[in-house]
């Protein structure tokens, strides 16, 4: 259970994450990071969904993971526990529809997240320079895995090492040197973050 | 004595060529499960015409073949498609073609020589929202009947739903051994959401995979006939170059395969083809049930549906409803033996799924008036709020 949402009992022992921005931006294939990670590496039942045609082409898109002990029957997210924001269109469709006790996650630089309203809900902003991050490694197309890192080190809810091997399996070869060091960016980042807030 | 083939069950079931079957642990979609599955059951040529959301089957097929070895044809469009498996099938080859909605139509013509010829194949169709070209990305279940009646005359076919990427990749298997089995086309019904969603997906070693390979005739020259049958009905194929003679035709033929224009052999072949599927069907079918015996609801759904039943299912439990669900796994033929003895155990079903009544109707049809049958009706497009399922099953019980 990560800290920061330590306090919750969930009446559902499963984790529902929905990772939304707009198409171009790699949110599918976090999702699938992350869902071939649990499914694969930390022995997690997963389910992931998608959203699929010209919108994941462009416009606005999204990618839900479920991840569970148990055997997952019904495989979509309604309010998801995770939230993560890539893009302002994905909070403003998906930002009021947090489950309770929620994370939102967002691309501090590109979403305009108001703090106070998502306290009032009960619920928690956390804001990462995602893509500045990347180009700071000269490649602003590694900006999902930044994000990847910064999900993987407030959440805990994926280990560092089941999180590489699974961009290992799926990032284009030669290009694996690149994605580690964005997601241990990502990561620390969120590292740090976390121990400010203790 | 008249000799006829040895029966199915003398045969030795074999196992995969290690060659096509990707062992291991994998996270894939439904889409890619089932193309895994083809080539695991042996499955070495694919005619296509890509079309969304069945896309990723013939895009993985055609990364894999070349090293599997086989071929796969992107053909000009579903007609050449489904008659090109049907060559390659008389060839000898394990062959298969993948569609949507709007390829399933145009290939009718051709399911309906398949179900003549006797020709092995299976047809994958992701269903999405139709009727025409519909709504292309985005998830139907309206295929259903389509499948069962599409072509004109009479004729049965094998259909299977999966419902997950696992079951893609089984079923799949699971119909090319049925229609090598009953020499017959077989559908694997899936639909956009099944082929979309990724999980965890475990391949089996190949020898843990079992394979139905094609029964070849094993009778002298003169004794030997293309479409003489035993008691199972079904006739073995005839390898080419061994000295036998055969003829093949869409139109009405005897045992020899020839041309024979009268309302006997008319007779004798429609009754084989119809048979050769209803007097196995017990052996065919397969479905999964929870607490259905003396339930006051039944859900029947299948595929995607099945998953979002599910939800209701709990939703209905936590309120004190007795609620079985039932999942036809093989839905032509159907169950209709198991719904039979169902509809005298159980208060009433309760039959959601993404069209305004196709599966229902059977189910209505097997239940003869004993207890309700309630269709929760969708357009497609996207699956049903478990509310909606919800209310049907409280409206049951009249809650």
């Amino acid at each position: 259970m990560p800290k920061l949402l330590k306090k919750v009992k969930l009446e559902n022992p499963q984790i529902e994450i929905r990772i939304s921005g707009f198409g171009g931006q790699g949110v599918i294939m976090s999702g699938f990071i992350i869902g071939r990670a649990a499914a694969l590496y930390e022995g997690k039942q997963t389910v992931l969904t998608q959203s699929f045609g010209p919108e994941a082409r462009g416009g606005s898109c999204s990618v839900q993971v479920i991840i569970s002990d148990n055997r997952i029957d019904y495989p979509y997210v309604a309010q998801p526990r995770i939230q993560v924001c890539m893009s302002d269109e994905a909070y403003r469709k998906y930002g009021g529809y947090l489950g309770p006790h929620a994370l939102l996650l967002y691309e501090e630089d590109i979403v305009r997240v108001n703090k106070d309203e998502v306290a009032s809900w009960g619920n928690r902003a956390l804001g990462i320079p995602a893509t500045r991050l990347a180009e700071e490694l000269g490649k602003r197309l590694v900006v999902n895995i930044v994000m990847v890192g910064f999900f993987s080190a407030v959440t805990e809810y994926l280990k560092p090492e089941s999180a590489k091997k699974a961009i290992q399996d799926l990032v284009p070869k030669g290009t694996e040197e690149l994605n580690f060091k964005a997601f241990e960016q990502g990561y620390k980042y969120g590292k740090k973050m976390l121990s400010r807030i203790k | 004595m008249k000799k006829t083939n040895p029966k199915a069950k003398d045969l030795n079931h074999a196992t995969a060529d290690p060659k096509g079957v990707l062992t291991g642990v994998h996270f894939m979609n439904g889409d890619q499960s089932a193309c895994e599955g083809a080539l695991a059951a042996g499955c070495r040529f694919v005619a296509g015409y890509p079309i969304t959301p069945s896309t990723e089957i013939v895009e993985r097929f055609a990364s894999r073949i070349p090293t599997v070895g086989g071929v796969f044809i992107q053909m000009e469009d579903e007609l050449a498609s489904s008659i090109a498996i049907q060559g390659a099938a008389w060839a000898g080859l394990k062959t298969m073609t993948v569609s949507s909605g709007p390829g399933f139509t145009l290939m009718m013509e051709h399911i309906g020589l398949a179900a003549m010829l006797e020709t092995p194949c299976v047809i994958i169709d992701v269903q999405r929202a139709g009727p025409s070209t519909g709504l292309p990305t985005l998830p139907g279940q309206a295929d259903m009947m389509q499948v069962r009646w599409g072509s004109h005359g009479d004729y049965e076919v094998i259909a299977l739903v999966p419902n997950s990427p696992q079951e893609c990749f089984d079923l799949t298997i699971q119909a090319f051994n049925l229609s090598e089995e009953f020499r017959v086309p077989t559908f694997v019904m899936m639909d956009e959401c099944v082929g979309h969603m990724a999980e965890r997906v475990v391949i089996p070693p190949a020898e843990k995979i079992k394979v139905f390979n094609r029964r070849y005739t094993t009778l002298p020259i003169e004794e030997y006939l293309p479409y003489r049958t035993g008691k199972d009905l079904v006739p073995w194929f005839v390898k080419a170059g061994t000295g036998r003679r055969f003829h093949i035709t869409g139109l009405t033929h005897d045992e020899r395969g020839y041309p024979t224009m009268n309302a006997e052999a008319q007779g004798k072949l429609v009754h084989r083809l119809v048979e050769k599927i209803r007097t196995n069907a017990e052996q065919i079918v397969r479905f999964e049930e929870e607490d259905c015996e003396g339930a006051e609801v039944i859900v029947l759904s299948y595929g995607i549906t099945s998953r979002v039943a599910s939800r209701a299912v709990e939703m209905a439990r936590k309120q004190g409803i007795k609620v079985g669900r039932f999942r036809p796994i093989v839905v032509w033929p159907f169950p209709e033996k198991r719904i039979r003895q169902l509809a005298g155990m159980a208060g009433g079903f309760v039959v959601p799924e993404l069209n305004y009544g196709q599966i229902s109707l059977e189910v209505e049809r097997l239940v003869a008036g004993k207890v309700p049958v309630t269709l929760v009706p969708h357009g497609g497009g996207t699956v049903h709020q478990p509310e909606d399922i919800l209310r049907a099953i409280r409206e049951i019980v009249r809650l």
